[in-house]
C-alpha cells in the first residue's frame, strides 16, 4: 500500500516540478529521490511497517510476492534512471512530464502485482498502458515515433477490449470479479468461463508480447525513443508477466489442465519466432526487441509449469533479464549508429563499457556464472519437474543455442572487428554504473539466494 | 585443498593478468603461476597424496540441491597433471612469440586453465556443467582474437556446435536430477540411477549427453569444426585445445556417461563404436592427403581420439586402463607435435608439407625430436603410446559387450598401418630430401624449445618403459567404473 500511494502522489509532484524547477538536474534528482523513497517504503512494508491503511474490500492484496516484485521493479527503475535519465533530455522539452508518466506506470505496476479482483487488474493494465502510449509518441517530430504510438494505441485498445469481454464473460459464469470466487468454480466448467479465460489469456499474451500476439512489440520498440523502449522491454514486460502469473495462479489455478497445453504451444511459438527472427536483424535495437520476445518465451515456462520453482524462477529471471537488457539499451542509446556495424571496434575504444556489455550479453545467452543462466536453469527445472512435455524443454534449449548467434554477433562486432565507434564518449559515472550492473549480473549468477532469500524471510 | 588450489591459482592470476600492460612481465607472471600449479599437481601425486588433501566440499546453491564438491581421484590426477604440465610447456616453447594485448592473452589462457581444472575435479553435476561451459568462454575469445584470417568464423562455428551440445546435456542433467531420490546433483546420487531408470528413457538421455561429449572429442561425424579451428587459431591456443580440451569429452564419458546411463551405454555401444571406427579410418585416410601441417595434426588427433572412444564402449578393464593412460600420452605427444609444427612455421614461414624439405640438415636437433615424437605418435614399442594402444586394442578385442569385437578390432587396427604411412611420410617430406628456397635459411631451434621437447621425450620413454607409474593411479577407479556400468549380468538375469 505504501508504494501505491507514494508513486501516485510523486507522479503528481513530478508534474508540478516541471513548472517550479527550471534546472533539469533538479528534476532528475527529485525523481531519483522519489524512487529511493518508494523503494524504502516498499522494503519497510515487507518488514511490517505500513504507512497507509485502507479498506480495499479484499480487492488488493500486498503479499510478500507482490512486495518483493515491486522492490525488484523499483530497484531496476532506479538503475534505469542512473543509466538513462540524462538521455531523456534529448527527446523533447517536457522533461518533468516523462518522469511523472513513469511514476504513474509504477503505480499501475504495483496494482497489477497485487490484484485480487479482475477489476483491479483491468485498472492496473490501463494505468500502465496509457502513459506508455504517450511515451512512445513523445518524440513529436519523428514520424516513426508517431507511427509506433498510433499502432500501439490501436492494438492496445483492441486487446483491452478483448480483456474486458473476457472479464464480462467470467462475471457471467461465476457472478464475481474476485479471484478466490473464480478459483472455486466447479467442474465441469461452463463454456462461458472457458471462453472468458481464453480471452483473458489472449489479451495478457498481447501485453507480454507472446507469439502470435507479438507483432506490435518490435515496431513499437523500434519506433519509440530508445530510452523508453528499454523501459518498456524490461520493467513493463516484467509487470505484464507478474499480472499474467498472478491471474493464472490465483484465478485459474484450479483449471490448469484446461490451459496448460495452450501455454505449451504459446511457449514453443514464442521461442521459435522470437529467436529465428532475431537472427536476421541488422539493427541492434530490433535485435533486442526480438530478443525480448524470445526471452518472454523462456519466462512463459513459469506459466506453463506454475509451481514454486516457477514463481521463484520468474522473479530471478525478471531481475537478471531486466538488468542485462537495461545495460545494453543504455549503451545502445549513446551510440550514433544502431546497426551491428556501429559497434565495430568498440572494445578498443571503451574496454570497460565493452566488457560490461559483453557480460550482459553472456547473461542473456545463458552462460553459467551469470544471472541469465540460473534463471533459465530455474525455468527448465520447473518444466522438467512437471514430468511431461520434455520435448518443450529440448526445443527451448535448442532455441537458446540459436540465441547465441545473435548475442555473440554483437560481441564479435565489439571485440573482433575494426571500426570507428571511438567517437562515442561516456561519462565516468555512467561507466561505473555499467560496471555495477555487470557485477550484479554475475553476483546473481553465483549467489542467487542473496535475492531469493527475501521472498521467504 | 589441492583441487581448490587447482582452480584458484589460475583463476586469480588470470584475472590479475588483465591489468598487465607490459608483455614481458605478463609472460613471466603467467609462467610463474603455471609453474606453481604444476608444483601443486606434483605434490598431490607424491607427498600430499592423501584423501584429506585431495577433496573438498562446501555448501553452495544448496537450495538447488548442488554443492561445491571437488575431488581429485586417479583420473583427475592424470588429467590435472596433464593440464599442469601443458601450460608451462606451452609458455616456454612459444616464449619468443609476440602478441598484441599480451595481458589479455595470458589472462584468458589462465582462466581457461581454471575452467579445465574445474571440469576434471567437479564431483557435482551442476558444478561440472558450470565448468564445462566456463571452459568454453575463454577459448572462444582466445581463438577469435588471435590467429588466422578466418578465425572468427571458425571459432564461432565451434562455439555454436559445442554450446548446442552442452545445453542438451543440461536438459539431461536436470532430468536425472529430478529422478534422484534425495534431489541432489551429487555424483553418488547420479550413479545410483544407472540401473534404475528404464532403458527407453536412458536412450534419449544417453544421446543428449553423448552429443555434448562427442562434439568435444570430436567423434565422426561431429568433427567438422576441428580442422578449421586448429588451422585458424594461433599455436598456443591450438595446443591447449588439442592437448587438454579434447580430453574433456573422453573424460566425461567415463565420469558422467557410463555409470549414469549404463543400460543405454550398453545398448548403444555398437552404434557409437561403429561411428568411432569409421572416424578412425576416415580421419587417417584424410591425414595422408593433408598438405597443411596444422590440419594434418588435427586429423591425426581425430583418429587417435576415435580409438579411445571405441575402447570406452568396449567396457573392459584393460581397455579402460588403456584409455586412461592414453589420454595423458596423447596430450603429451600432440604437444610435442605442435611444438615441432610451430618451430617449422617460425623458421620457414610456411606450413605446407609440399613446400618443405631437407630441414634435417639445417635443424638437426629439431629433426631428432620430431622423429622421436612422430614415432611415439605411431605407437612404436618402448614409447608411451604403444602401451596405451596395445591395451586399447586388447580391450576392444576381449569385449563382452559387443558381438562384433573382432570386426571392430580388425578395422581399427588398420589405422596402425595408416598412421605409420602418414607420420613417416610427413617426416620424410619435411626433414629429408634436398633443401629448397624456403628451407635454406632455416636455423636450429633455441634452448627453450629444446628444453620442453627433452622433457616430453623423457616422459615418452619413461612411460614406455615403466607405464605402471601411471596405471597404478587409475586401477581402482577403472575397476569401480566398470563395476557400476556393467549391466550385462543385470540384463541377462532378467
Amino acid at each position: 500500500m505504501n508504494a501505491l500511494i507514494i508513486s501516485a502522489v510523486w507522479g503528481v509532484l513530478m508534474m508540478f516540478s516541471g513548472i517550479l524547477l527550471k534546472r533539469h538536474f533538479l528534476i532528475r534528482n527529485l525523481a531519483v529521490i522519489g524512487l529511493v523513497v518508494l523503494l524504502v517504503s516498499d522494503l519497510l512494508e515487507m518488514s511490517g511497517t505500513v504507512f497507509f491503511k485502507m479498506d480495499v474490500k479484499g480487492m488488493i492484496l500486498f503479499d510478500r510476492f507482490a512486495l518483493f516484485f515491486d522492490a525488484i521493479i523499483f530497484a531496476a527503475t532506479l538503475i534505469y534512471f542512473f543509466l538513462s535519465a540524462k538521455d531523456m533530455e534529448k527527446i523533447g522539452v517536457n522533461y518533468a512530464e516523462y518522469f511523472a508518466l513513469i511514476f504513474f506506470i509504477l503505480c499501475g505496476i504495483t496494482l497489477v502485482a497485487s490484484f485480487q479482483s479482475l477489476l483491479i487488474l483491468f485498472l492496473g493494465v490501463e494505468i500502465i498502458s496509457i502513459p506508455l502510449y504517450i511515451l512512445t509518441g513523445s518524440e513529436k517530430k519523428n514520424l516513426k515515433s508517431n507511427e509506433a504510438s498510433l499502432k500501439y494505441l490501436l492494438l492496445g485498445a483492441f486487446s483491452t477490449a478483448i480483456m474486458l469481454m473476457g472479464i464480462a464473460l467470467i462475471y457471467g459464469a461465476v457472478g464475481s470479479f474476485m479471484s478466490q470466487q473464480i478459483t472455486i468454480a466447479k467442474t465441469p466448467y461452463s463454456a462461458l468461463l472457458i471462453a472468458g479465460m481464453i480471452l483473458l489469456l489472449f489479451s495478457m499474451a498481447f501485453k507480454a508480447s507472446i507469439v502470435p500476439f507479438h507483432f506490435w512489440a518490435p515496431d513499437v520498440y523500434d519506433g519509440a525513443p530508445t530510452v523508453f523502449a528499454s523501459f518498456m522491454a524490461t520493467i513493463v514486460k516484467a509487470a505484464s508477466f507478474i499480472a499474467f502469473i498472478r491471474l493464472f495462479n490465483d484465478s485459474f489455478g484450479g483449471m490448469k489442465p484446461e490451459w496448460q497445453m495452450w501455454m505449451a504451444v504459446l511457449t514453443a511459438a514464442t521461442l521459435f519466432i522470437g529467436n529465428i527472427t532475431a537472427v536476421f536483424q541488422q539493427s541492434v535495437k530490433r535485435m533486442l526487441a526480438y530478443s525480448s520476445v524470445a526471452q518472454a518465451g523462456f519466462m512463459m515456462f513459469s506459466l506453463y509449469a506454475m509451481n514454486s520453482d516457477a514463481t521463484e524462477g520468474l522473479l530471478l529471471y525478471i531481475a537478471a533479464y531486466s538488468l542485462a537488457t537495461l545495460g545494453i539499451f543504455a549503451v545502445l542509446n549513446k551510440m550514433n549508429d544502431h546497426t551491428f556495424d556501429g559497434f565495430n571496434g568498440f572494445a578498443k575504444s571503451q574496454p570497460l563499457v565493452a566488457a560490461a556489455t559483453a557480460i550482459c550479453l553472456l547473461s542473456l545467452a545463458g552462460i553459467p556464472l551469470t544471472g541469465g543462466f540460473l534463471s533459465k536453469f530455474y525455468m527448465l527445472r520447473a518444466a522438467v519437474n512437471t514430468g511431461k512435455d520434455i520435448w518443450l524443454v529440448v526445443f527451448a534449449v535448442i532455441m537458446a543455442a540459436v540465441s547465441v548467434y545473435y548475442y555473440f554477433r554483437l560481441i564479435q562486432a565489439m571485440y573482433f572487428r575494426e571500426g570507428n565507434s571511438h567517437t562515442v564518449q561516456f561519462t565516468q559515472p555512467f561507466k561505473w554504473t555499467m560496471v555495477a550492473v555487470a557485477a550484479c549480473v554475475i553476483l546473481l549468477g553465483i549467489f542467487p539466494n542473496l535475492l531469493l532469500y527475501w521472498l521467504y524471510f | 585443498m589441492i583441487p581448490v588450489l587447482f582452480i584458484l591459482i589460475p583463476l586469480i592470476s588470470g584475472l590479475a593478468l588483465f591489468f598487465f600492460k607490459n608483455e614481458k612481465t605478463a609472460k613471466s607472471f603467467a609462467l610463474f603461476s603455471s609453474l606453481i600449479t604444476l608444483a601443486v599437481a606434483v605434490s598431490g601425486l607424491t607427498f600430499l597424496n592423501d584423501n584429506k588433501f585431495l577433496q573438498y566440499s562446501h555448501g553452495w546453491l544448496s537450495f538447488l540441491g548442488s554443492s561445491f564438491a571437488v575431488k581429485v581421484d586417479g583420473m583427475g590426477q592424470i588429467l590435472c597433471l596433464l593440464t599442469a604440465i601443458s601450460y608451462p610447456a606451452i609458455f616456454i616453447s612459444t616464449w619468443k612469440n609476440e602478441y598484441h594485448k599480451a595481458g589479455n592473452f595470458f589472462g584468458l589462457m589462465m582462466l581457461e586453465q581454471a575452467g579445465l581444472m574445474g571440469v576434471f575435479v567437479a564431483m557435482d553435476a551442476l558444478l561440472f556443467y558450470f565448468f564445462w561451459e566456463l571452459a568454453l568462454v575463454p577459448i572462444y575469445f582466445l581463438s577469435s582474437m588471435w590467429g588466422g584470417e578466418k578465425r572468427v568464423r571458425a571459432t564461432f562455428r565451434f562455439f555454436i556446435y559445442t554450446f548446442l551440445g552442452s545445453v542438451l546435456m543440461l536438459v539431461a542433467i536436470i532430468y536425472l536430477f529430478s529422478q534422484t531420490k534425495d534431489h541432489s546433483f551429487s555424483i553418488e546420487s547420479f550413479y545410483s540411477l544407472g540401473k534404475v531408470i528404464p532403458g527407453k528413457t536412458q536412450s534419449w538421455l544417453f544421446w543428449m549427453m553423448f552429443l555434448a561429449f562427442a562434439i568435444k572429442m570430436p567423434v565422426f561425424p561431429f568433427h567438422t569444426w576441428q580442422p578449421d579451428l586448429y588451422e585458424q587459431s594461433n599455436t598456443p591456443t591450438t595446443m591447449v585445445l588439442s592437448a587438454v580440451i579434447v580430453k574433456m569429452g573422453v573424460f566425461a564419458c567415463f565420469r558422467w556417461l557410463l555409470p549414469v546411463v549404463s543400460i543405454a551405454s550398453f545398448q548403444w555401444g555398437d552404434v557409437v563404436t561403429s561411428l568411432a571406427v569409421i572416424g578412425i579410418l576416415y580421419a587417417s585416410l584424410i591425414a595422408i592427403r593433408q598438405d597443411d601441417l596444422k590440419r594434418f595434426v588435427a586429423y591425426s588427433s581425430i583418429a587417435h581420439i576415435g580409438l579411445m572412444c571405441a575402447t570406452i564402449f568396449s567396457e573392459t578393464e584393460i581397455g579402460f586402463q588403456g584409455v586412461m593412460i592414453q589420454m595423458f600420452n596423447h596430450g603429451i605427444n600432440i604437444l610435442g607435435l605442435w611444438i615441432v609444427v610451430e618451430m617449422i612455421e617460425g623458421q620457414t614461414g610456411t606450413r605446407k608439407i609440399s613446400e618443405l624439405g631437407g630441414l634435417a640438415q639445417k635443424a638437426p636437433s629439431l629433426a631428432l625430436f620430431a622423429v622421436i615424437v612422430g614415432l611415439a605418435n605411431l605407437a612404436l614399442p618402448l614409447t608411451n603410446a604403444f602401451i596405451g594402444e596395445f591395451m586399447m586394442f586388447n580391450g576392444i578385442f576381449s569385449s563382452d559387450s559387443t558381438r562384433y569385437h573382432i570386426v571392430f578390432t580388425a578395422l581399427a587396427a588398420i589405422s596402425i598401418i595408416l598412421v605409420s604411412v602418414y607420420i613417416l611420410n610427413m617426416i620424410r617430406k619435411v626433414f629429408y630430401g634436398d633443401d629448397n628456397q624456403i628451407t635454406r635459411e632455416a636455423k636450429d631451434i633455441k634452448w627453450n624449445s629444446k628444453l620442453v621437447l627433452s622433457v616430453i621425450v623423457i616422459i615418452i620413454i619413461w612411460l614406455g618403459i615403466y607405464p605402471d607409474s601411471m596405471l597404478n593411479l587409475t586401477r581402482s577407479l577403472s575397476e569401480s567404473i566398470l563395476k557400476s556400468s556393467d549391466v550385462i549380468h543385470l540384463l541377462s538375469g532378467k
